[in-house]
């Protein structure tokens, strides 16, 4: 809302500086957003008369003034076509200052110039604020002006603050409930404003018009005046200079009062063709289905029983509270005017506004809920601003509809529990001050407080209390901590304790947190090869996403890695290791809402990372949570991946099946490459939850080794397809209770190996906990291994 | 003999003080007292002197290889400090030389700020809360004051999967379930990712992130919310940093507030990053209305609460200086490392 101040002047005395003011205006709750000083820029620019004008000796287009600036008449060159002798112009003087400059003393081709007379464009302001103003050359004043004068009195120059309007106080949205505030915020006197309709056309109203309210809920009140003689033409320059300062453009004397009535008093106003309004009557009732009415924008709209419209004996002549309709529509031939001045239900005007797409000012206030006994003083304003300024007569009376009479609210008024909820001390005193001047009814005897009709906000204690917190000062409460309240334990969840563990985990292995976000395009499937029939395609969809690229939430981090990864490799870093814990979101059969699964994603690529990186990464991270059974399985049917690189990971749960818990590997080169992420990218995705499940951070100490352990090597020959995991189970399996730990050392394949075979070798250690162990006892188990091992996998010792 | 004892022990002693090399002193200790060494060479001689001289003559002998002992013993110590020495001199190394790591991963300055604002609100006996980010319209709108249509929707652009299920916009849904889930007293911060349907910039991004605080319990006044916020800016930007309260509206707390800090660039004197206003802008908060607290089975006539809603990147881009949000979900390595 863009107050100017000397429209809020109208009504409070505004006695601090600008800044002070707006800086208190913030602190009680209007928050300022900003402030437009029209004449902050201009200095010593003055009205000035043309008095004679003569052509320039050396110049065919310039000419050479005399101007009568009241005290002194100065010589000035012009180039200015519009001008004649007689004008009263603004005057820039030698010294003045302008928003682009300043005017000194110059020479025009030989000739001097004692100043410059101006455009509204060196000035800074537009058509809209001065709409007599030529399109191109000097500003020629309209009407009498004392030569000499400042311009920026002259042009009515004003300060506009432009306030934030929060949504609960639609009756700030205008001039005299932000006086009202402003009267409060200072400690001045809030002058109410009193209005006078001669109504001088006589007759009675019930004889133009009757209205009926056939939907009392969606329009609980409707007032309407007539006005006749209508002359339809502009309005005065100070209204079009307020309106204009306001926001709005000035268009003619009608539809400029509505609006300044609209900024003014808060209450929207229509006005129609009287003459078009068939059967002498207002209807006020739900659109019918299949009607439809041409706004006054030229658009044809389809209406719906939702809708409440303004309607005639015959048909919709406006959408209430959003638009007018063309039949009615006010011109330059309108002779009768009827105004309207109603209240309507904010929700309805809001759903209506938007299924139309329309926003006007007017739906902008309606649909916050306004105060539906401001009709009845607003359409009196506008019948006294339609006379004093002579654009028609005012017929005798009001045809007010009021279906739904304002109910007073009476609240207990207690400031014992407005201190203990605010944790103040303030007195009753200075609360009631503060309910009576924002217009509250108190009553101190029975310890009532009735909130005025504008304040629809005000229904409860918590309500009163923020009021006296505003006025009093949010920042004059002193802080306190909870004292003496019952004390609470914070302390993570088992859940988050693990995240933090994953976390440190994860940086202790190089990694890099990363954070990507949470919707993605469809596309992403086809970019990593997920087949057609894959229900990783079966995502939660956006229905108004900012785009296709946002418009499904991921159920898969791995594009998103991999976009990561490519950003790097695309910027020509070496290499990379990066992980991310979010969330990935798995629509539910039947439920509205999804699985949300946590999942870590991991990525790598460069340096010295390879697949068994990747799996140490994740290794690492099984030991520190404790999660001591789980299985690598090879895996080839995953298409994002490399089919011999990729593995998937299983953990055991508490209730001892194995569950899957992650994938990794290194990702297809098709991937890579639709991708653009290098050849050798590695990628693990695993389910936190899962791990989580399986984890144990329940610790046993271990007693260290008193004796020496003797280690063996040993180096078979193998199947190429036998895996070194089957390899290490079966040695474990036969090591006997003194096998510590079998620990593959080299994988060999090539000259001295036959084809398809290859060497692995294992570096075996016993130890007993009691004794050292003897040598025929470590023989005796190592026979036993290589038997099983031969037998099982036809491994020959090498 | 006596004199030729003496003549051995000058000469030996001579040598030795003068001798540079451990092996120079072992030729040395072999050529005096070894087997065929000088002085035992003169013992041997022993034989031919008369019993009277032999006493004397032997306890002298004795005398000088004791001397001779000592002295070789001394010059091995001295030879060891100075071979070592110069073995410390040859290996000087270039200590300014990078060292070597195997580097360990950075936090994101988004986890670092959550960690900060969990370590001080634990600090405080807060739990940690979490819900979903796929939530009902009914818990992230109309459970917190805010029906279908009001005005208020319009100031948050929402995401819909349906008419009735949104991307949760606030985390204030989890107060909604923490609050019809448990009786008071209640202490926890919502953290979590959030969505509005805002345009990717510098400053924007349709997916970040909040922390939510909510309080409920008996006598529970605005200003422990004062305090509370104080105490929270105080930790996150410094001892010395001050907030403000400006009056506002939500819907979900009555009275309401916006809360700036002073500002971290200038202590609130007016500076580029606070565009000379010095205050800035990082927070809402107010009383839990009572609309709220009813609609979760908590009587507001008994029972009153505090909560306040904060944005994770805003205070990592203050906190770092970081000038444009998209760095903050493009993870450049060379931009993570930095923290």
């Amino acid at each position: 809302m863009k107050a100017p101040i000397k429209w809020l002047k109208d009504y409070v005395d505004i006695n601090v500086s600008v800044k002070e003011y707006t800086d208190k205006m913030t602190m009680s709750g209007s928050k300022v957003e900003g402030v437009e000083d029209m004449g902050k820029d201009i200095e010593k620019v003055v009205v000035g008369k043309i008095v004679s004008m003569e052509a320039h000796p050396n110049a065919d287009k310039l000419r050479v003034c005399r101007v009568d600036v009241g005290n002194e008449i100065l010589q000035i060159v012009t180039g200015a076509p519009n001008v004649k002798e007689g004008d009263l112009i603004p005057l820039a003087l030698v010294g003045a200052k302008l928003p682009d400059g300043e005017i000194r003393l110059s020479k025009l081709r030989g000739v001097e110039s004692y100043g410059m007379m101006c455009s509204i464009d060196e000035l800074k302001l537009t058509k809209d604020y001065l709409p007599d103003a030529p399109d191109y050359g000097v500003y020629v004043f309209s009407g009498e002006q004392k030569l000499g004068a400042d311009v920026r009195e002259a042009l009515d120059l004003d300060t506009v603050v432009e306030f934030e309007i929060t949504s609960n106080r639609p009756d700030c949205l205008s001039i005299i409930g932000l006086a009202r505030e402003t009267a409060v915020t200072l400690g001045t006197e809030f002058r109410k404003p009193e209005v006078k309709v001669r109504e001088e056309a006589g007759g009675d109203i019930n004889d133009y018009i009757s209205i009926e309210i056939k939907d009392p809920e969606l329009c609980p009140r409707y007032a309407a005046r007539v006005v006749k003689d209508v002359k339809i033409g502009p309005s005065p320059a100070w209204m079009q200079r307020r309106l204009a300062a306001a926001g709005m453009r000035p268009i003619n004397n009608i539809v400029d009062i509505t609006n300044y009535v609209m900024l003014e008093y808060g209450q929207p106003l229509h006005a129609f063709d009287y003459d078009q309004i068939q059967g002498s009557r207002i209807i006020v009732r739900r659109a019918k289905e299949g009607e439809t009415i041409r706004t006054l924008d030229g658009q044809d709209r389809m209406l719906d029983t939702e809708m409440l419209m303004i309607c005639d004996e015959n048909r919709p002549v406006a959408v209430a509270g959003v638009m007018g309709g063309e039949n009615s529509e006010v011109t330059e031939n309108t002779k009768t005017l009827l105004l309207e001045s109603a209240n309507f239900k904010g929700s309805s005007v809001r759903m209506t506004g938007k299924k139309m797409g329309l926003r006007s000012e007017a739906a902008i206030r309606f649909e916050k809920g306004l105060d539906i006994e401001n009709t009845i003083p607003a359409i009196n304003r506008c019948a006294e601003l339609i006379e004093l300024l002579g654009a028609g007569k005012v017929v005798r009376g009001i045809a007010d509809c009021n279906c739904k009479s304002y109910e007073k609210r009476v609240l207990k008024f207690e400031p014992d529990r407005i201190n203990s909820f605010l944790g103040t001390q303030i007195e009753t005193g200075t609360m009631v001050k503060i309910f009576r001047d924002l217009g509250f009814e108190v009553d101190e005897k029975d310890m009532t407080l009735v909130p005025p009709s504008f304040r629809n906000d005000i229904v409860e204690f918590a309500d009163l209390c923020e009021e006296v917190a505003r006025f009093y000062g949010y920042n004059n409460i002193k802080p306190s901590l909870l004292s003496g309240k019952e004390a609470t334990q914070g302390r993570k969840t088992y859940k988050q304790r693990m995240e933090d563990i994953i976390r440190s985990t994860m940086m202790a292995c190089g990694l890099n947190e990363a954070y990507t976000i949470s919707f993605t395009s469809p596309k992403v499937f086809d970019l990593i090869n997920v087949p057609e029939d894959n229900k990783l395609r079966n995502a939660v969809v956006i229905s108004n996403p900012l785009g296709e690229d946002y418009s499904i939430m991921r159920t898969t981090t791995i594009p998103d890695m991999l976009k990561v990864l490519s950003i790097n490799y695309s910027r020509n870093i070496p290499e990379a290791e990066l992980f991310e814990l979010s969330y990935v979101y798995l629509p539910i059969e039947g439920d509205a809402l999804a699985d949300e699964r946590e999942t870590l994603t991991i990525g790598m690529y460069g340096g010295s990372n390879d697949y068994f990186v990747i799996k140490g990464v994740i290794e690492e991270l099984l030991s520190v949570m404790g999660i001591k059974s789980f299985e690598f399985r090879p895996a080839n049917d995953d298409p994002t991946f490399h089919p011999g690189r990729t593995a998937r990971l299983y953990v055991k749960g508490k209730d001892n099946e194995y569950k899957y818990a992650a994938i990794l590997g290194e990702i297809h080169p098709e991937v890579a490459e639709k991708t653009e992420c290098p050849e050798r990218t590695y990628v693990a995705m695993a389910d936190v939850h899962v791990l989580i499940e399986a984890s144990d951070t329940g610790r046993q100490y271990k007693q260290l080794p008193k004796f020496p352990a003797i280690t063996r090597d040993m180096a078979i020959v193998v199947r190429d397809d036998i895996f070194v995991a089957q390899l290490i189970d079966a040695i474990n399996q036969k090591g006997g209770e003194f096998l510590e730990e079998a620990k593959l050392f080299d994988v060999y394949k090539g000259a001295q190996v036959p084809e398809g075979m290859k060497s692995v070798a294992f570096a075996l250690s016993f130890r007993a906990a009691d004794r050292t162990l003897k040598d025929e006892e470590v023989n005796i188990a190592m026979e036993r291994i290589l038997k099983h091992l031969n037998r099982n996998f036809d491994a020959q010792l090498r | 003999m006596k004199q030729q004892l003496e003549a051995i022990k000058n000469q030996a002693m001579e040598k030795l003080a003068r001798v540079s090399s451990i092996r120079e002193l072992e030729d040395l200790k072999v050529a005096y007292l070894g087997k065929k060494g000088e002085l035992t060479g003169i013992l041997k001689q022993m034989g031919t002197l008369s019993p009277e001289e032999r006493p004397v003559i032997g306890q002298l002998a004795n005398e000088v290889r004791f001397a001779l002992e000592e002295s070789i013993s001394q010059a091995k110590d001295r030879l060891i400090k100075e071979e070592r020495s110069i073995r410390l001199k040859n290996e000087t190394i270039d200590v300014t030389m990078p060292g070597k790591v195997k580097s360990i991963g950075r936090r994101h300055p988004l986890t670092i700020v959550l960690d900060e604002l969990k370590d001080i609100f634990l600090g405080m006996g807060y739990e940690i809360a979490e819900g979903p980010e796929i939530e009902l319209d009914y818990n992230n709108f109309e459970a917190l004051n805010i029906p279908k249509n009001h005005p208020a929707r319009d100031t948050q652009d929402t995401f819909y999967i349906s008419e009735n299920v949104v991307l949760r916009t606030h985390t204030s849904p989890v107060q909604i379930r923490h609050m019809m889930s448990h009786k008071p007293p209640i202490r926890i911060i919502c953290p979590g990712r959030v969505y509005r349907s805002d345009a990717v910039d510098a400053t924007h991004s349709p997916v970040f992130h909040q922390v939510e605080g909510l309080v409920v319990d008996k006598n529970v006044t605005m200003g422990d919310l004062v305090g509370t916020l104080q105490a929270f800016a105080k930790g996150i930007f410094g001892e010395n940093t001050r907030i403000r309260l400006r009056p506002h509206h939500f819907p979900f707390t009555e009275p309401s507030a916006e809360v700036d800090v002073s500002c971290w660039g200038c202590g609130g004197s007016g500076c580029r990053i606070c565009k000379g206003e010095g205050w800035i802008e990082i927070l809402g908060a107010g009383m839990v209305h009572p609309n709220v607290l009813r609609v979760c089975g908590i009587d507001p006539d008994v029972y009153s609460g505090f909560a306040f809603g904060l944005g994770i990147e805003r205070i990592a881009m203050g906190k770092f200086g970081i000038d444009d949000m998209r760095l903050l979900f493009e993870n450049d390595i060379r931009f993570l490392r930095q923290f």
